[in-house]
């Protein structure tokens, strides 16, 4: 859930009535108190913001372990509607939560605001290893952690084994055989497409990043961008391509005719973050028992290398009164007992013991025909390129991308020149934050 | 009978008047007052603190800053905001006159009496706008569907290939559809409860002047509701200037064509939600605010010109 929130809060529609002059006068988002009571003897009080449903259930063990222990776990929004009460509750000075939930690429925007407390002197250091290396990557900035991982989204190919017999194509391993693949199955069958895409900021620099690509290089306030390098370039290449040769659906992701497309075998394939299996088995359940799993196809034939594409964790955010409390929390949730309760309700853990696990691994998707599908994707998790960085104004570029790069997708632009139109907004919008851009 | 007055009463006036005076002075506050509070509250303070925030810059390095004009000067030479505001212009010049035209000439043809099943024809075409708009554009969006909405199943009917509604070239004209749909109605009965009050007799008095039904509209139905026109006009372009609801629902299909900053208010509500620009997006706000008078005032003074 969290990963596909993640795509999609881009472009979450808040229903908001129509703005008029008194927009910018827009509410704080505080409207639970954290208490300050005894937190040093075991009792206490927590104010949570999460939207991951599994916690739920987490809270409550939690809460049976401290009975003294009073937690408020509050729903304050999905993606961006919660980053922008918490923004709001931080500036405010009130109301801020004791453990916020944040996806992985928000981290830094968070962490360079100084709105996040560095776990580093809890002891979160020596977590090192216990996390795989995707995610703990993901949540360090400079010498400080902020955050501890929830769930990952290595990446891999979900493919409807139906489509790819009935048409007589062969799974893709590289992306040059995906490619073929696109222009096999379209051409068998006009109705067909290997996939759909009109422009997503989260698949496209994921696929970049597993190309080998490091558009951002970000040391302190100091943010490099550059779309022109190696790895972007084979992502252009190969994407240009699709797109030209009209190999790519053009139906937008988690709309109604997307799910229609995976569950009718129209879109024959996903390349997407392991949190995918829940989303299909509750989304394309009419396609259960055709869909299969597969490593993400690789830029060189015989490498293994793949990238992360979604997934969240915990942090404390600046300010709390109850941070110690809230840390032991959080090692509970991420690190602790709380990863089997999560599990449990169909997460993609982010710990090494448990996605090597004989139990986790031995796992038979009734979805996907019996295959122990997350042998695949703890593989995918060891094998995540290493190196890769976000934007500290991520949320923001994220939400421009379809301005820019996805112009590619309906006129003459390429994506190349798409990605450097985004690279040049995301540049100015950098220098205006106070960054130092270029 | 003020003759009769005896002098000495003269004084009394001038000092009973001012007493009063002095009461009421206060009477008069202490009934408006609970108004004023909750104007003061809820409609002047948002608007005195969106003028405020226009005169700072927060940066998420470096804090907070008085800025002066700068956001307003930075707001002149945004092309986003020019482009976006030049769309909703194309929008108010092109889908305006039309929705109104339709809503006059549906208001006219049942105020002529000579329609069958008028109540039900009424309320058919008052029925969209009931719904909201959230759902009327959800509602559009699955019909623009070049695959499995109405567009798709002509297609596949008849071996055709029509546009795609929610492609960049057509896309401010889908919506302008959707809007038109939605508002036909509500102008409608405007212009038709201006024409049920006008009073029969100079319907009379001009078919025994021999006046055909053309010239009842020209010369005693059209002038009658020129006031509940120029209001329709006056809702209408706020309308659009605001227009917010139907691309913001509707960029989720068509993500590519429906840029952040396609209307004035989705380019403030994204300055401000994804971008935290609060300052340049209040900045954004206020211009469009006093755009939208300017623009509503003018057509008032003109609308209104001869009737004074």
């Amino acid at each position: 859930m969290t990963a596909r929130t993640r795509r999609t809060l881009v472009r979450t529609v808040a229903l908001a009535g129509a703005l008029s002059l008194g927009l910018a006068a827009c509410s704080g988002g505080g409207d639970s108190g954290s208490g300050s009571d005894d937190a040093s003897g075991g009792g206490g009080s927590l104010t949570i913001w999460a939207w991951e449903p599994a916690l739920t259930d987490v809270v409550a063990d939690f809460q049976e372990d401290h009975p003294d222990v009073d937690i408020e776990l509050v729903n304050a929004g999905t993606g961006n509607d919660q980053y922008t009460a918490l923004q709001n509750a931080i500036a405010a000075g009130s109301g801020v939560p004791d453990v916020a939930q944040i996806e992985y690429y928000a981290v830094p925007q968070f962490a360079i605001g100084e709105s996040l407390t560095d776990l580093t002197e809890f002891g979160a250091d020596e977590l090192d290893g216990t996390f795989s290396p995707g995610p703990w990557n993901a949540v360090q900035q400079g010498e400080g952690i902020y955050n501890l991982p929830m769930d990952s989204g290595p990446m891999a190919l979900f493919y409807n084994a139906a489509v790819f017999d009935r048409l007589g194509v062969e799974v893709p391993t590289t992306w040059d055989e995906y490619l073929e693949a696109a222009r096999a199955l379209h051409a068998a069958d006009p109705s067909v497409y290997i996939a759909s895409d009109t422009g997503d900021a989260g698949s496209a620099t994921s696929m970049i990043w597993q190309a080998g690509g490091q558009p951002y290089q970000v040391d302190g306030t100091d943010v490099t961008i550059d779309f022109t390098d190696e790895g972007t370039q084979k992502y252009t290449d190969l994407w240009q391509q699709m797109i030209d040769e009209g190999l790519l659906s053009d139906i937008s992701g988690w709309t109604d005719e997307w799910y229609q497309g995976l569950g009718n075998g129209t879109l024959a394939t996903l390349v997407v973050g392991a949190w995918m299996p829940a989303n299909l088995e509750s989304g394309v359940a009419q396609a259960s028992g055709d869909w299969r799993v597969a490593p993400m196809p690789q830029w060189e034939a015989g490498q293994s290398v793949t990238a992360e594409n979604g997934g969240s964790g915990l942090s404390i955010p600046a300010g709390t009164q109850n941070a110690e409390l809230a840390y032991e929390f959080l090692e509970y949730a991420t690190a602790g007992d709380g990863v089997q309760t999560r599990i449990d309700a169909g997460a993609f853990p982010a710990t090494v013991a448990d996605l090597e696990s004989e139990e986790f691994l031995g796992k038979e998707f009734e979805y996907f025909g019996g295959q122990k599908a997350n042998e695949i994707l703890a593989q995918s998790a060891a094998d995540v390129a290493e190196g890769w960085q976000y934007l500290p104004f991520q949320v923001y570029a994220n939400s421009i991308f379809n301005d820019t790069a996805g112009q590619a997708y309906v006129s003459d632009t390429t994506l190349q020149d798409g990605l450097l139109d985004w690279q040049e907004k995301s540049i100015a919008y950098g220098n205006e934050q106070g960054f130092s851009v270029d | 009978m003020t003759q009769t007055v005896p002098p000495p009463v003269v004084a009394d006036p001038l000092r009973t008047a001012r007493r009063p005076a002095r009461r009421g002075r206060w009477t008069g506050w202490g009934f408006v007052g609970p108004f004023m509070a909750v104007f003061a509250l809820v409609f002047l303070a948002p608007i005195v603190y969106s003028i405020y925030l226009s005169l700072f810059r927060q940066q998420l390095v470096g804090g907070n800053a008085f800025v002066g004009f700068e956001n307003y000067t930075r707001a002149f030479g945004d092309p986003a905001f020019w482009s976006s505001l030049g769309r909703v212009t194309l929008f108010l010049a092109v889908q305006v006159p039309i929705m109104l035209g339709i809503a006059l000439l549906v208001a006219l043809a049942l105020d002529s009496g000579r329609l069958y099943g008028k109540s039900f024809f009424r309320i058919s075409i008052f029925m969209p706008y009931a719904v909201p708009a959230v759902v009327a554009t959800l509602m559009w969006g699955f019909m623009y569907g070049t695959r499995f909405g109405l567009v798709g199943n002509i297609n596949d009917a008849f071996g055709i290939s029509l546009p795609n509604p929610l492609s960049p070239d057509l896309v401010l004209l889908s919506i302008g559809n959707i809007v038109t749909w939605s508002f036909v109605g509500y102008n409608m009965l405007i212009f038709y409860s201006a024409l049920r009050v006008v009073p029969a007799s100079l319907y009379e008095a001009a078919a025994i002047d021999g006046a055909g039904q053309w010239r009842v509209i020209r010369s005693i139905k059209l002038p009658a509701i020129r006031g509940a026109l120029v209001i329709a006009t006056i809702f209408s372009i706020i309308g659009s200037f605001q227009l917010f609801n139907e691309p913001s629902i509707l960029q989720k299909l068509a993500p590519n064509a429906i840029t952040t900053s396609f209307t004035p208010n989705m380019y403030a509500y994204s300055l401000s939600f994804s971008g935290q620009q609060y300052n340049y997006s209040a900045t954004v706000a206020i211009i469009m605010g006093l755009v939208t008078m300017v623009v509503a005032y003018a057509v008032q003074l003109r609308g209104m010109r001869k009737e004074a």
